[in-house]
């Protein structure tokens, strides 16, 4: 594998996995909602893609109503916060654990390969074959990301613009002044983890087509991947304005899975890659606080809750 | 006992619609706290009030007396324990919730990190502000037009904040936000503007600018206005009618003309008289100002 492959390849996972950082994006620093649900319901959207389309279903539609179906999942943990004021992070926890069961219920078995079938990939292939267009598996994901990618934070960067967007920015800013200006606060917490779980599962549904297999594990540290994508881009690009954001989001997301392909490349074991990202999460969030101690600012104590 | 109360809410509906403008009506407002502990308070112990179109009423007390508690319950921040009633614009709007009250109610309130989001900017925050009460859609929050709009109510204040409209709140000034929080409040011209001491962390000299401000935007705009202050000056000079609450009720209720000659030596003997006991909170009288 060169050099070019490698980029090549991180390009494509950044752009798949960049619908996870978005969504990790909305949760957390647009709704300051700390939604860990992400851990099941990327695997739900592989779930649901992958047994549609082995039952013969256009697997765009399957992608689609991946989507839906993260959506539900996160109109779940959003529920359990506002109208049964579950705290944030134990509901996102609770829907992660339950959705371990439903994935398998869904599944019926712990993974599906999807080689044989028919995905979005494939179709867009036979689309590009017909106009005299041939590409290599890893430039025609490429090419498919780049135009869902953009599809979709388009119309994120119009939704977040409009009066209900704007509601649901200013939610995660100043809860109290969205409700005295007559907005319901559970209502935008709604829409935007459903939409960002949504956008999770749309992810994990474009991967397990892509990879040709589904897999009950497959979105275990997941949120942490999102958080780190989040970071990185964020630190790098230094984005301001709602568009640039979302671009920084995704930027991020290519950036992180280029530093994990190159680390991958250079010998290291791919078994330590869960724990690297950790160390990596670790060290952003320590950094600003041990910085701030080093010039001997008054930090306020941890957060538990 | 149920059809007498409710046949008393119809008188009063009644009385509403012929004496004309009573815009706030407040029937037998209590608020316990933390109810059957040992730390239970009545923190309101039946308030009656009838709020004028156009009135701008000073609400004053020591602490406890109510002032907040009051302004919570008319904004619904939480309802009124049972039997009491609140009623704008002849709509019993007591048991909805605190975002539905906000299409009658706007309210500035102390801190101005509260009033204002501090990552948005000032066109985004006017932009929340100006659907108050209303269904948000899926229409671009800021247009040109709005634009223009919040350049022109921005422009009265007079602090150079029309020309800042990308600028986020969170770079602006205490006073600055608060005064953005004022225009805020009264930018979807709200039925009754509630001011909840709103200059009292802000320095003497922004204090009075804001004062000044939130006074000419009352005058302006025709509104009825409430405003709670710790100040005897403040609760004196500004508005036409004056309210002492004490220990969870009005204990002084004066209009215009009483008000005018009222002096704050005046205020304490009439809160004496009327409270059957000393006047003896400092942070109010050492809080007046010469």
């Amino acid at each position: 594998m060169d050099v070019g492959d490698l980029f090549s390849v991180a390009l494509y996972e950044g752009l798949v996995y960049g619908f996870v950082a978005v969504g990790v994006y909305l949760t957390f620093r647009v709704l300051a909602f700390p939604d860990l649900s992400v851990d099941g319901s990327f695997p739900l959207g592989g779930a649901i893609a992958a047994i549609m389309i082995v039952d013969g279903f256009n697997p765009w539609l399957a992608t689609i109503a991946a989507f839906g179906a993260g959506a539900c999942a996160g109109l779940g943990t959003a529920l359990l916060n506002t109208k049964l004021r579950i705290n944030a992070l134990l509901a996102g926890i609770l829907m992660m654990v339950g959705l371990y069961s439903i994935n398998l219920m869904i599944m019926g078995r712990p993974n599906i390969p999807l080689l044989r079938e028919v995905t979005v990939f494939d179709q867009v292939s036979e689309w590009l074959n017909g106009i005299g267009v041939t590409l290599s598996s890893v430039h025609l994901s490429i090419v498919v990301m780049v135009v869902l990618v953009f599809a979709v934070l388009a119309i994120l960067n119009w939704f977040l613009r409009t009066e209900i967007g704007l509601a649901l920015r200013a939610t995660g800013d100043n809860e109290q002044m969205v409700r005295g200006l007559g907005t319901s606060t559970d209502m935008t917490t709604i829409l935007g983890v459903s939409l960002s779980n949504g956008l999770v599962a749309l992810s994990g549904a474009l991967v397990a087509q892509n990879q040709g297999l589904t897999d009950i594990g497959m979105g275990i540290g997941m949120i942490i991947m999102g958080l780190a994508s989040v970071i990185v881009g964020e630190g790098l690009f230094r984005p301001r304005g709602v568009a640039f954001t979302l671009l920084a989001v995704v930027g991020g997301a290519f950036a992180y899975r280029l530093i994990l392909g190159t680390a991958l490349r250079l010998g290291m074991d791919p078994n330590n890659l869960k724990l690297i990202t950790a160390l990596l999460v670790i060290a952003a969030l320590s950094i600003p606080y041990i910085r701030k101690k080093m010039r001997h600012e008054w930090i306020p104590p941890a957060a538990r809750w | 006992m149920d059809t007498t109360s409710s046949e008393m809410v119809k008188q009063q509906l009644a009385m509403n619609t012929t004496s004309n403008s009573s815009l706030l009506q407040l029937r037998d407002i209590r608020k316990i706290f933390a109810r059957a502990t040992v730390d239970e308070v009545t923190a309101l112990a039946g308030i009656d009030l009838d709020v004028y179109d156009q009135d701008f009423v000073t609400i004053i007390g020591s602490n406890g007396a109510g002032k907040t508690t009051l302004l919570n319950i008319i904004a619904g921040v939480f309802p009124p324990e049972r039997g009491g009633k609140i009623l704008i614009q002849g709509k019993d709007i007591t048991n909805l919730s605190e975002h539905k009250h906000a299409r009658y109610t706007a309210r500035v309130y102390q801190d101005p990190h509260i009033g204002t989001a501090a990552k948005m900017t000032i066109e985004e925050n006017l932009s929340l502000a100006l659907l108050r009460g209303q269904s948000r859609g899926l229409r671009g929050a800021v247009s040109k037009q709005r634009r223009e709009l919040f350049r022109q109510n921005l422009a009265l204040l007079g602090i150079g904040l029309e020309d800042r409209l990308s600028t986020p709140v969170g770079t602006l000034s205490g006073g600055q936000r608060q005064a953005l929080a004022l225009v805020m409040a009264t930018i979807s011209k709200p039925a009754i503007l509630l001011l909840d001491e709103h200059v009292a962390t802000l320095d003497p000299k922004t204090a009075e600018t804001v004062l000044q401000l939130s006074d000419m935007i009352v005058r302006r705009e025709k509104m009825t206005a409430i405003m709670v202050t710790h100040n005897m000056e403040i609760a004196l000079r500004y508005g036409n009618r004056l309210i002492m609450m004490h220990r969870g009720k009005i204990v002084v209720d004066m209009g215009e003309a009483d008000k005018k000659t009222l002096t704050i030596g005046d205020l304490v003997t009439a809160f004496e008289r009327a409270a059957g006991e000393e006047f003896k909170d400092d942070t109010i009288l050492l809080s007046r100002r010469e």
